[in-house]
């Protein structure tokens, strides 16, 4: 690790402004990603602005026909959280699927988020439920915001606060663990919210989370397994790494996609 | 059987300082003015080294010195070596290139060393190390090692041609060409036993530490064997005489043989030592594990076996291709020659073997003995030749397997090897009771209703452990003997310590070795202390791997300990006013035959050291007694293991749902010791089988350089395993042992890879058998069909 100024604001204020004025700086959210990187020297930010005294960024709340997330909500949290349990445990089972015990009470939904690995589970819950994410600037949509591997629509200086899902009356999540890593090699979060239906995927697109649309026309006409069944969606676009070839990821896609909807009428 | 002696399930002495974090590892260590060494480790897998400029790198904060492989040449520091001795079938012996602990003129792999930054922190070492500037002038590498010896291959030693370090064989050619030619059926298998990475939770490491006013080097490392390490170090390095060197190998956490090895890092540290004049620390990361812990397996075979009409086994024959990296690790020419072909009768009698095994150098790590070193190959390219032969003369594998049992012993097969006791069929019945077979085709319909493929594997595996006589493996080309010693030195209280030139790095040696002793000489458990790992306190000893401190170390321990009884019972003899052959010794008392005179352990031990009841001419006072023991033969660990598992038809996905395992290890010291180590093994065996593989890719860069990439085996991918045993005692050592320590990981591979096979209905799949492969092999199945 090489050396980097320390910061610890306590308002949000001051955290952008400490982004404003170390334009090499980093937010610390979990740092589950950021701190391997760094200990291996691929990373040398000059400084690293840490989110966690930082107040009224955590929390599971329902308002209204949503339920929001503070962006520094450790997963264990979220995926223990009894009100998302029984409003919506597909989303609970999103952050209940990350890493291991140790990442999951360190790693945050925003750091997730703002990470936006192609392999990551949130972003696929994000885009699955069309949720609004809400910074320090402005409300952006979950469909706006993953513009490519590793890369959002985020802004110098811009710090996720909180997530917004709106509920869904259905919504599951399937994920197919990457064997090493733990992350989804791929992933697939089904959503039925009155009409609006969301088919997203995450891990299997070299550009990152992605929608079916193909799927989500199908499934208009029942939200069920059965309207997809014999579907597929082309290899192309697909990620392909020693551990899965485009074709098994563009299949696991399919089957993924068939078992979350399963779940979700469960 | 007492609640501590030999057979009881004592819970492990050892482990309240491990699990309460007071173990003693070599990073543990610290010593006055230590420093810290940084490795300038090359990112090419081949490339000759134009230049190494260190001049920025000197004068970074912190650090003490800049040194390169240049410096260590004219300091006349030597070649690692590797120590076994192999011929090629031309009488040529094998070719070794050197071997620097730091490359000077060129590399040969990612990661070899090239400068060693000696500073005061990793963090200061860390930063001068990005300013040392390498010139490379980067060439082609090879990876593959059925590629190495083709025309055109890049050339990676000059002086060894076609990367070929020998071509060896064994068995009789022309005896197997009339079995095949005769044959009625013939099973053909290409085989490729996937690369693997030791990945012990401890990483290697060093500490050295010069000692100016005595001229004393003393070395902490990660030593499976600190004896051998002080060996080759002292007398083929040439870092200092061997009564100069005292190398303490403390507490070591894992090693699975990648630990038994010289490395590039102690042997450097150590001359860095002498020249700083302080001490040199080395801890490795886990990034650096990945690329300079020699790996395990890496062979590529091409098998055959041939069968009569009812399935009796005329004859196999192999040839592989091993892969043994950039440089020849300290024992790695042994691996795919003696501790592999010498395997390939299993347990059956099969009158004629061929084998022939080129090993090849290539830009990869170096690969040497992991856990089962040579007969986890054996065992695979056995077990599934004989699975696949079984299918396709459509004779009930277990059938065919019993049809060609070794039932009369001792057994001479044709590669060397004389088994000398064993009962097949009966691990293979008990194991074949315990996992009920007989239900398993309902299981199999019932799976099916789940849209899962039940499959059901066997592997009837043998080992040779024990490792083993010293004129045996002279003959074959050792470059040390392989017996064990022990001292016992009773104290004058009575109590007890045992020296042994074995090795713990997880065994639970301070345990068993301990049982033992309280056994025999009938005092308390309590009252034993082990010592081990310390070239200054502990007699020469060849440490351990290969299964052996049961087999080898115990039995120096107990031939140490016949001599204690003796001259004990002379000292009771005094003390009791008897003939010393009325002397009787039970359960830790000494008595007068046919009298009730008697004197406990204890008192025998104190008399022994005051010596008020005899003369110096009549006795020497002390109760200290040493013994070198030297096997008669290796030890034959034999078993069945069955695993039942499922395959998910829509992903590929492979659930292990019942794993069998019936081994016979001999006697047995502590059943509870001896299940984890079956746990263990078997754990290893399902990674190299379902998920382990260390690939590189055509530019010799590993893409499994981390546990991000490469798959580790982890507790929720196993099931409970079912263990059971069966005993026919060793005759080869005086205990009855064999060895417990690698059957697991030799049974395992096989037995999983005829499971999946037998689920999906193919006749071959590659390890490690991902889902992703599986579901790849079930399109290709299925693809006729869909035509």
């Amino acid at each position: 690790m090489y050396n980097f100024t320390f910061h610890r604001p306590t308002t949000v204020r001051q955290a952008a402004g400490l982004l404003a004025r170390n334009p090499d700086g980093k937010l610390l959210a979990g740092g589950h990603s950021l701190l391997p990187v760094m200990k291996q020297r691929l990373a040398q930010p000059s400084a690293i602005v840490d989110l966690s005294l930082v107040e009224g960024m955590s929390g599971v709340e329902v308002k209204g026909r949503s339920v929001v997330i503070g962006a520094m909500t450790r997963h264990a949290d979220v995926a223990n959280s009894q009100v998302l349990k029984d409003l919506m445990p597909g989303l609970a089972s999103v952050p209940g699927s990350i890493g291991d015990p140790q990442v999951r009470n360190r790693g945050t939904i925003g750091g997730s988020i703002a990470n936006n690995d192609p392999n990551a589970d949130y972003p696929a819950a994000c885009l699955g439920l069309g949720a609004t994410i809400i910074t320090n600037k402005r409300r952006i949509a979950a469909d706006d915001f993953f513009t490519g591997m590793f890369s959002t629509a985020l802004e110098e200086g811009e710090i996720i606060v909180k997530v917004s899902f709106p509920v869904a009356k259905k919504a599951a999540y399937e994920k197919f663990k990457h064997p090493a890593s733990g992350f989804a090699l791929v992933g697939v979060f089904v959503s039925k919210r009155g009409p609006d239906i969301r088919v997203a995927v995450t891990g299997a697109g070299s550009n990152g989370v992605f929608r079916v649309t193909s799927f989500e026309e199908a499934l208009k006409k029942r939200f069920a397994a059965k309207s997809i069944e014999g579907m597929t969606i082309p290899a192309s676009g697909m990620n392909a790494d020693i551990h899965a070839s485009p074709e098994y990821r563009a299949h696991l896609v399919a089957v993924l996609a068939r078992r979350a909807l399963a779940k979700a009428n469960a | 059987m007492s609640a501590t002696g030999i057979g009881a399930p004592v819970r492990r002495k050892e482990d309240f300082r491990f699990i309460t974090g007071q173990g003693q590892y070599t990073d543990d260590v610290t010593r006055p003015g230590e420093t810290r060494a940084v490795f300038v480790r090359s990112p090419h897998a081949h490339a000759n080294i134009k230049s190494i400029d260190v001049s920025a790198a000197k004068t970074m904060p912190g650090v003490i010195d800049v040194l390169t492989g240049a410096q260590l040449a004219s300091d006349k520091i030597g070649n690692l070596i590797c120590g076994w001795m192999i011929h090629s079938k031309d009488g040529s012996p094998m070719k070794m290139s050197a071997h620097p602990a730091l490359a000077a003129t060129k590399v040969n792999c990612v990661g070899d060393a090239v400068a060693v930054v000696i500073a005061v922190t990793i963090a200061q070492g860390k930063d001068a190390a990005e300013k040392v500037k390498v010139d490379y002038e980067v060439l082609p590498a090879v990876v593959d090692p059925a590629k190495a010896q083709a025309a055109g291959a890049p050339q990676i030693h000059p002086d060894i041609a076609n990367n070929t370090i020998y071509q060896w064989h064994l068995g009789e050619k022309k005896d197997v060409d009339v079995a095949f030619a005769a044959a009625k059926h013939v099973t053909k298998l290409d085989i490729i036993n996937n690369r693997l990475v030791p990945n012990a939770m401890e990483p290697r490491a060093a500490l050295a530490d010069y000692d100016a006013g005595t001229d004393n080097l003393t070395l902490w490392n990660t030593s499976q064997n600190p004896h051998v390490a002080r060996l080759v170090i002292s007398a083929f390095i040439g870092m200092a005489p061997e009564h100069k060197l005292r190398v303490i190998a403390p507490d070591v956490g894992g090693g699975f043989g990648s630990k038994i090895f010289i490395y590039p890092e102690e042997v450097v540290c150590l001359w860095a030592s002498r020249k700083v004049k302080r001490p040199v620390k080395w801890t490795s990361d886990r990034s650096e594990a990945f690329l300079t812990d020699a790996h395990g397996r890496d062979h590529v075979t091409h098998a055959e076996l041939a069968l009569d009409a009812n399935g009796k086994i005329l004859a196999l024959r192999a040839k592989t291709i091993a892969n043994l990296g950039a440089y020849m690790s300290t024992f790695s020419s042994s691996v795919p020659t003696y501790l592999y072909a010498t395997l390939l009768s299993g347990q059956y009698n099969i009158p004629s073997i061929y084998c022939e095994v080129d090993a090849v150098y290539t830009n990869t790590a170096p690969v040497d003995a992991y856990r089962g070193a040579g007969r986890p190959e054996a065992t695979f390219v056995v077990e599934r030749l004989v699975e696949v032969a079984a299918r396709q003369m459509g004779i009930d594998p277990a059938d065919l397997r019993r049809r060609n049992f070794i039932t009369a012993f001792p057994h001479q097969t044709p590669v060397i090897m004389a088994y000398d006791a064993g009962d097949y069929n009966a691990s293979l019945k008990k194991a074949m009771e315990i996992a009920d077979v007989k239900g398993f085709a309902k299981r199999k319909r019932d799976a099916a209703r789940n849209g899962k493929l039940r499959g059901l594997g066997y592997s009837t595996y043998i080992e040779a452990c024990g490792i083993a006589p010293s004129q045996a493996v002279g003959s074959l080309g050792a470059g040390v003997g392989l017996w064990e010693s022990a001292e016992v030195r009773v104290n004058p209280t009575g109590s007890v310590e045992v020296l042994t030139g074995s090795h713990a790095h997880g065994q639970g040696h301070e345990t068993t070795f301990a049982q033992l002793v309280s056994e025999r000489l009938g005092i308390p458990f309590e009252n034993v202390s082990i010592v081990h790992g310390d070239t200054d306190k502990v007699q020469f000893g060849m440490g351990t791997y290969g299964s052996r401190s049961g087999a080898v170390g115990m039995s120096a321990i107990v031939k140490a300990l016949d001599k204690i009884e003796i001259k004990a019972k002379k000292v009771a003899a005094f003390m009791l006013e008897a003939a010393e052959g009325d002397i009787e010794f039970k359960d830790g008392k000494f008595t007068v035959a046919g009298t009730d005179k008697s004197a406990a352990f204890g008192d025998v031990a104190l008399n022994a050291y005051i010596a008020h009841k005899f003369t110096g001419a009549e006795l020497e006072p002390g109760l200290k007694e040493t013994s070198f023991y030297d096997p008669t033969n290796f030890t034959f660990p034999a078993g069945c293991h069955i695993c039942e598992l499922d395959v998910d038809i829509e992903t590929g996905k492979v659930d292990i749902v019942n794993w069998t395992a019936v081994d016979d290890f001999g006697t047995i010291i502590n059943p509870m010791i001896v299940e984890g180590q079956v746990h263990g093994g078997i754990a290893q065996g399902v990674g190299q089988a379902l998920m382990e593989g260390a690939f590189y890719d055509a530019n010799g860069q590993l893409v499994t350089g981390s546990m991000m990439d490469y798959t580790m085996p982890r507790a929720h991918d196993l099931p409970s395993f079912h263990v059971g045993l069966t005993e026919t005692k060793s005759p080869s050592n005086p205990l009855g042992m064999k060895g417990c320590g690698e059957a697991g990981a030799i049974a395992s591979p096989a037995a999983v890879i005829n499971a999946i096979t037998d689920a999906i209905g193919t006749e071959n799949i590659a390890m490690p058998a991902t889902a992703s492969a599986v579901w790849t092999a079930l399109q290709k199945l299925q693809a006729p069909k869909a035509a």
